[in-house]
Formats: C-alpha cells, sequence, structure tokens
C-alpha cells in the first residue's frame, strides 16, 4: 500500500514536470519561430528596396554596370532561395550583403549621386535593413541557442524527442567579415 | 541573459517585499497614533475604549490594535488605488510628465529605423510608439507597464549630437529596460514610495494641527502608558525614518537596474562601445528642463542637476557615469573590473562574463589565436586611443580617422577589407552630417556636425587646422594615398 503510493506520487510528480517541460519547450520553440519570421519580413524588405535602387543609381553610375548587375543576380538568387532550407538561404542573402556593400563602397566616387536626396534616403534605409537583418539574425541565434540548450541537457533531452522537439539549425554566415558587427567606432 | 533577467526578478520581489512591509508599518504608526490603545472591546455596537472595570464576559469579543490595523488596512487601500489609477492610464501620462509628443515615421525616418532596428534584437512582438521631448538637453527614457504596451523618448539635443551608433546604443539601453520590465516595476514601486512619503506628510501635518485625540487616550493606567510610550517612540522614529528608506530602497534599485540595462544594451547591439562613447557625451549634458521625481530614474542618465556629489552614492538616482562606461568597455577585454563586479551577484557576473566572451568572439573572430597578452596590450591601445580623443577634442567628440592602430596580421585582402569598410563608414558618418580635413600626415578628422570650435588639432600629428578647411563631402584621398 505505502510502496504503491510512493510510486503513484513519484509517477505524478514526474508528470508534472514533463508537463512543465513541454510548455517551456513551447514558449522557446515560438520565440524561434517568431525570430525566424522577423528574419524573413526584413529579407523580404530588402529584395524589394533593391529594384529602387538600381533605377535611382543606374543614371549616375554608368561606368559600373557589372555592380549592378552583380547587385540584380545577387537579389535575384536571394529571391530564388526563398523557400529553401535555413543554410541555403543564409548563404544566398550573404552574397546580396557583399553586393550591396560593394556598390555604395563604388557610389562613393559619384558626388552627384550621393547629393540625391532620393539616393539618401534609399541609403539610409538600405544601411538599416542591413543592420535589422544581422539583429533579427542575431536574436534567432540566440533564441535557436536557448531552445538547444533546453533541449540537449539532461534530463530534457530523454523526453524532447518523444515530445516532438527537435534542434534548430543557427543562421550562419560564412565569410569571417560578415561575422563582425557591424560598427562604426569613434576610436579609429 | 535569461538567467539575469530571473536572478533580478527574485531580488526584486524581496525588496517589493521589503517596501510592502514599510507602507504596512507606517499605516500601523499612524493609526495607533491616532489611536493608540492596544485593544478595544466590543459588546454589540458600542465600542469602548477600554473594557470596562471587571468585565469578565468575552461575548463581545476583542479587537487588538485597532488602530494599527485600520491604519495598515487604509495605506493598502490607498496604495492600491493608486497602483490601478497608474494601470488605467498607462504610459501616456509617463510621456506627458515629461512633455513629450508623439513621432511618426515621417517625421525622423533614421530614429525610427534604430528603434525597428533595437526592437528586432530585442525581439519584441511589437514596435513601441516614440516619442520627442523639445529640450537643448540630451536625454532618454523608456516607458509603458508591459513590452505591448511599450513607449521610448529621446530628446532633440540627443537627436542632434549623437551618431547613428551612438544613438543605437542609447535605444538599445531602452529598449532592455523594456525587455527587463523595468519601467513597470519602478513605477510601482515609485507608488509605493510615495503612498508611503503621502502618508507620512499626512502624519505630520496631523501632529502639526495638535490633535486632540492623542493626548485623550493616553496613559489610562501606568501600565499601558508605559507600552503606549514605547509604540509612539517607535511610531515617531519610524515615520521619520519611513520616507528616507523608500527612497533609499527605491533608489538602490533604480541604479542597479541601471547598470543591468547598460549590459543587456551592450548585449542587444554586441557593440558595448557604441554606449559607452554616447555615455560620454550625453554625460555632461543630461540636464532636462522639465523634470519631476517621479520620471528622473528612468532616464538614461540623471537629468536633474545635481549638486549633492558627497551625498550622491545613497542619493543619487543613477551609478556615476564612469563606472557605467567603465563597465561597458570592460566589457571589450573580456573582464568585467573587480570593483564592479562586487556589485553584481555571483549568477549575474558568471552571466556577465559568458556574455562577453560571447561578445568577443564575435567582436574579434581573429583574437582567438592570439595570447592573452596580446589582447592586454591591443586593449591598453585601444583605451590609449580613446584618451587621446578625447584630450585633443575636449568634450567636442573629435574621432580620429588613422590607420588602425592594433597590430593585425593584414594580408593584402584584409588590407583592401579594412579600407572598404573604412569608407562604408564614412558614408554613415557623412550621412549624420560629418565633415571631413585630410591632414598631411594621412589621417582623416570627421568633425561631428555640432562642432563648435574654429580650429582642430590631428590628435596624431598635432598639425592645427582651420574648420572651413572642411568639406562637406568626404575628400577622395582614399584612392590618392
Amino acid at each position: 500500500m505505502l510502496f504503491a503510493a510512493v510510486v503513484g506520487i513519484i509517477v505524478l510528480l514526474t508528470l508534472f514536470w514533463v508537463i512543465g517541460l513541454y510548455n517551456t519547450l513551447v514558449r522557446l520553440r515560438n520565440a524561434v519561430r517568431n525570430a525566424w519570421s522577423q528574419i524573413d519580413v526584413q529579407l523580404k524588405r530588402r529584395h524589394d528596396l533593391i529594384p529602387n535602387l538600381v533605377e535611382t543609381v543606374r543614371g549616375y553610375m554608368t561606368h559600373e554596370r557589372e555592380t549592378l548587375e552583380a547587385v540584380t543576380r545577387a537579389r535575384n538568387l536571394a529571391q530564388g532561395a526563398a523557400g529553401a532550407g535555413v543554410a541555403d538561404r543564409a548563404q544566398a542573402e550573404g552574397q546580396l550583403s557583399r553586393a550591396l556593400m560593394n556598390l555604395f563602397a563604388v557610389a562613393e566616387q559619384y558626388p552627384d549621386l550621393k547629393a540625391n536626396q532620393n539616393f539618401m534616403a534609399l541609403q539610409e534605409e538600405l544601411v538599416s535593413t542591413e543592420n535589422r537583418i544581422s539583429f533579427a539574425r542575431q536574436a534567432y541565434n540566440d533564441a535557436v541557442m536557448t531552445l538547444n540548450n533546453a533541449i540537449q541537457m539532461f534530463p530534457a533531452n530523454l523526453f524532447a524527442g518523444m515530445l516532438g522537439f527537435k534542434e534548430e539549425p543557427f543562421f550562419e554566415v560564412d565569410s569571417p567579415e560578415e561575422r563582425k558587427a557591424p560598427q562604426v567606432s569613434f576610436a579609429r | 541573459m535569461f538567467e539575469l533577467i530571473r536572478a533580478n526578478q527574485r531580488r526584486s520581489r524581496w525588496l517589493s517585499g521589503l517596501m510592502l512591509l514599510l507602507l504596512l508599518g507606517v499605516g500601523a504608526a499612524i493609526g495607533f497614533s491616532v489611536y493608540p490603545n492596544p485593544a478595544i472591546w466590543v459588546r454589540g455596537v458600542g465600542l469602548l475604549p477600554v473594557p470596562p472595570q471587571g468585565a469578565s464576559d468575552f461575548r463581545g469579543g476583542w479587537i487588538v490594535f485597532p488602530g494599527p490595523m485600520a491604519g495598515a488596512g487604509l495605506a493598502v487601500v490607498i496604495w492600491i488605488f493608486q497602483t490601478l489609477m497608474f494601470y488605467v492610464s498607462g504610459d501616456g501620462i509617463m510621456m506627458a510628465a515629461a512633455g513629450a509628443r508623439e513621432l511618426s515615421r515621417e517625421d525622423h525616418p533614421q530614429l525610427f529605423n534604430v528603434v525597428e532596428e533595437m526592437r528586432l534584437a530585442a525581439n519584441l512582438p511589437q514596435m513601441p510608439r516614440v516619442f520627442l521631448i523639445e529640450d537643448a538637453g540630451m536625454n532618454a527614457f523608456a516607458a509603458g507597464r508591459d513590452p505591448q504596451h511599450a513607449a521610448v523618448a529621446v530628446t532633440s539635443g540627443l537627436l542632434m549630437r549623437l551618431n547613428r551608433d551612438q544613438l543605437q546604443g542609447v535605444l538599445a539601453h531602452e529598449m532592455s529596460h523594456i525587455l527587463h520590465r523595468d519601467v513597470s516595476y519602478m513605477t510601482r514601486l515609485a507608488i509605493m514610495a510615495g503612498t508611503i512619503v503621502m502618508l507620512c506628510e499626512l502624519f505630520l501635518r496631523m501632529t502639526i494641527h495638535g490633535s486632540s485625540s492623542t493626548r485623550r487616550y493616553r496613559g489610562k493606567s501606568s501600565q499601558q502608558g508605559a507600552v503606549v510610550l514605547v509604540m509612539l517612540i517607535v511610531a515617531v522614529i519610524l515615520w521619520l525614518v519611513a520616507p528616507l528608506l523608500a527612497r533609499m530602497i527605491y533608489l538602490a534599485c533604480s541604479r542597479r537596474r541601471e547598470y543591468l540595462a547598460d549590459l543587456g544594451g551592450a548585449v542587444l547591439t554586441r557593440n558595448p562601445e557604441a554606449l559607452a562613447s554616447a555615455l560620454e557625451v550625453i554625460s555632461g549634458n543630461a540636464a532636462l528642463e522639465q523634470v519631476s521625481g517621479v520620471t528622473a530614474p528612468m532616464f538614461i542618465v540623471n537629468p536633474a542637476v545635481s549638486g549633492e556629489q558627497a551625498f550622491s552614492r545613497w542619493t543619487s538616482t543613477h551609478p556615476p557615469v564612469e563606472d557605467r562606461i567603465r563597465l561597458l568597455r570592460s566589457l571589450a577585454g573580456g573582464r568585467v573590473p573587480a570593483d564592479l563586479g562586487g556589485r553584481l551577484s555571483s549568477r549575474e557576473r558568471e552571466a556577465v562574463n559568458w556574455w562577453t566572451r560571447r561578445m568577443m568572439e564575435r567582436l574579434y573572430p581573429e583574437s582567438g589565436n592570439k595570447s592573452s597578452a596580446d589582447r592586454e596590450q591591443s586593449d591598453a591601445a585601444r583605451s590609449m586611443i580613446g584618451q587621446v580623443v578625447q584630450g585633443a577634442a575636449a568634450g567636442a567628440g573629435v574621432a580620429v580617422g588613422g590607420p588602425r592602430q592594433e597590430t593585425v596580421e593584414t594580408g593584402e585582402s584584409d588590407l583592401d577589407r579594412l579600407r572598404r569598410t573604412r569608407e562604408v563608414q564614412d558614408l554613415m558618418r557623412k550621412l549624420n552630417g560629418f565633415r571631413f580635413i585630410a591632414c598631411p600626415c594621412g589621417a582623416r578628422l570627421k568633425i561631428p556636425p555640432d562642432f563648435r570650435h574654429e580650429r582642430v588639432r590631428c590628435p596624431r600629428c598635432g598639425a592645427v587646422h582651420a574648420i572651413n578647411e572642411a568639406q562637406p563631402l568626404p575628400v577622395r584621398n582614399a584612392e590618392t594615398k
């Protein structure tokens, strides 16, 4: 009798713990999904801004056909990868980031272009979008790490798989310069 | 970061409990001084101040310490009422108190962009409302009871004088206030403290007007008289000390949360230097014209002009700015200074150290294979550069654009990359209205738009340049060099 009671209590406690674990994991997974959808929104925003930018820039940068084409190509590639997995997407978007950076570096040589109000506004929007993407990516990776930690730690790892939770991939960017946080520092 | 927030929440609950106890104590003390009898005897509807001589039947029952009980009850009622008022009125009232008006995206796209960036970094579901305070002083604060009802406000002075990165640092600080739910917690604590102060003032007024009721009930019997006397003394002490104590609890909480918001902000941007340099610029110019005691602790830097430096350790709403800057700069070195680390609990310190290591890996991926001695050396170099810049500009904030002083083993492609990132950085400076001067020594001075002096000394070679040499567009010396 006593034995049955003890076993019953242990089973009940385990059950409560598993319910708690399940709810925590759901919360974390939703955080990951929210972060991912935020990245998605920002990537789309960038794709939408680029035709505008190319249109504005084309009149001024007659000698930079290649640079412009690279941007357009990278954009189309990235748009095509929208349905792909996290890793492929990160790759395509990283390429687009580099093409854009290159374009802005080249734009430095065209004073008329830089004085163009339209271009300046677009540039601020694109710089901001770049930042947003990297911050959204950072938030996504943080959320993924929290979720993965929760799944991998003992004893949660015994149950997480059974409850249908699996580890999520990080949004990694391959080139080392992309790894650096965007920073404009005073002291250099 | 969750660890940090959770540890803080635990501590917050403890402090709230302390504050509530104080509130109850003050209520009880006031109730007691109004009605000092330790007990009344109730029978039917008749309330007697003392039990009648020889009354031995307890049918009516006793109420022990009716005065203190009623006082404490009343205090709680007042407090709950005030808290409800806050929840109904929301963040609008805070913004109105600070004299802020709401902005739309068209008014200042860049500000909205920066806020949006920080919202994404904090993974908040919704964009907070953005407010502007028309004031030349530099400051910012956040309000709102939870992340869904959040708002941030900045002054026009701040917008004018900070560059984009610094603005981002400041807004990251505010966003982490929202993320940690500091605003709602601090407001609730402020309401409690306010109720305590209010009750004490009420009590003071009552004693000054010489309430006769206090005298009427005093000392029926000698033993009771002694009890009454002791409790009265306790009441007076409590009444004297309570407001001070309430304020100290409140401020201790406020200071601590400033540190945590700084760290949280650095975690959001992964760029502690931006906030550190922003604090440097703000620190001397934070005073605002319209400051109320309620909103003051919520600003990023204390907006009240403080003359009480000696007392500041215990009475200031914010930790010293120098300490905050030091803490932020230390993050780049991967270690929290010992004297500042002492103000954090061991759990918090551990969390901070963990985050700093992570941040380091992201910021300086190449330093992974360097020995720690090298790293220290480059830290020293970096802080030295900071000092040179500070000294040369004396608060005007001229930046040096010379070659990088860190000795990184750079190949051809690295140099190329460096040049390109620098160009993009200049582009962003230009967007912020910077002007540029090319010094013959090769350095490029970046002049902030609000620079008032007529000449500037090159921090690298010491040559003096007139400001009107500065070009509105960058000189093309990056290619000719």
